[in-house]
């Protein structure tokens, strides 16, 4: 059964969204929320570790916590799905267990 | 303190003011440490101080423009730092190192400026883009640093 991955924490400051890309399995679901949104934005020093893993890890992105940081959808790595409150929960019924990388 | 009296070491001369700078190393909202480092320069500043601001790491994030916390039920302090220059604090150092590793240019930024008094109270920008060599010495030459 598939795994949400909640990421809370920028990945320029801590090493969970690296750990989490290590640990997920193909057919898993990474979201990105508070300052882990910031790993969701193309050309940065990270960018390259989620395009990697794009093909078998879906990333999603709390859309209230981008706004929060004045971050546009425009600036997202493609492929990234922006969801509201209620996709979170969604997700998370979705996925037969979550995990969070705090 | 007595030992050191006797080895000659004379105590320094008392200045009118010291040079403080507030080093912002943090994303907002994430953490309390931005809004935190706002609180306290508002207050040195109100000491009238030699305050200025420096942002590296994380902390140039907090000067992103269009921040909109409504969806997150929290506090939105990015507009204070426009407020700053009113308080005498007229020197923000973004480096731009931490600009660019994380995809950011000086257009992200939100404008951030204050009246010369020496110049006719012209606006003038506030931002002031360095690279982490001269950051560097700018940190050198502080009285005080406080780390955010």
């Amino acid at each position: 059964m598939s795994m949400l991955h909640t990421v809370n924490k920028s990945p320029f400051e801590s090493n969970g969204l690296r750990s989490c890309l290590a640990h997920a399995s193909k057919g898993d679901t990474v979201l990105l929320i508070e300052d882990g949104v910031y790993a969701a934005l193309k050309g940065t020093a990270v960018s390259g570790d989620l395009w990697r893993c794009r093909i078998d890890v879906k990333f999603c992105v709390l859309g209230a916590d981008l706004a929060a940081r004045g971050l546009d959808k425009g600036r997202l790595i493609d492929g990234i799905r922006v969801v509201d409150y209620g996709g979170f929960v969604d997700l998370v019924t979705e996925h037969g267990r979550t995990q969070a990388w705090l | 303190m007595a030992e050191a009296a006797k080895s000659g070491a004379a105590p320094a001369p008392a200045k009118a003011k010291k040079k403080f700078l507030y080093v912002n190393r943090k994303a907002p909202y994430g953490t309390i440490y931005a809004l935190e480092s706002l609180e306290v320069v508002l207050i040195a500043a109100a000491f009238e101080q030699e305050v200025s601001l420096a942002f590296l790491d994380d902390g140039v994030f907090q000067l992103s423009k269009g921040q909109d916390t409504a969806g997150i039920g929290m506090k939105c302090f990015a507009p204070t730092y426009r407020a700053l220059g009113d308080f005498g604090v007229t020197k923000l150092y973004v480096e731009k190192e931490a600009l660019s590793e994380r995809g950011l240019t000086v257009e992200d930024l939100q404008q951030v400026t204050y009246e010369d008094e020496n110049d006719g109270f012209k606006a003038k920008p506030s931002i002031v883009l360095i690279d982490r060599a001269a950051l560097a010495k700018v940190m050198a030459e502080q009285d005080v640093i406080l780390s955010f």
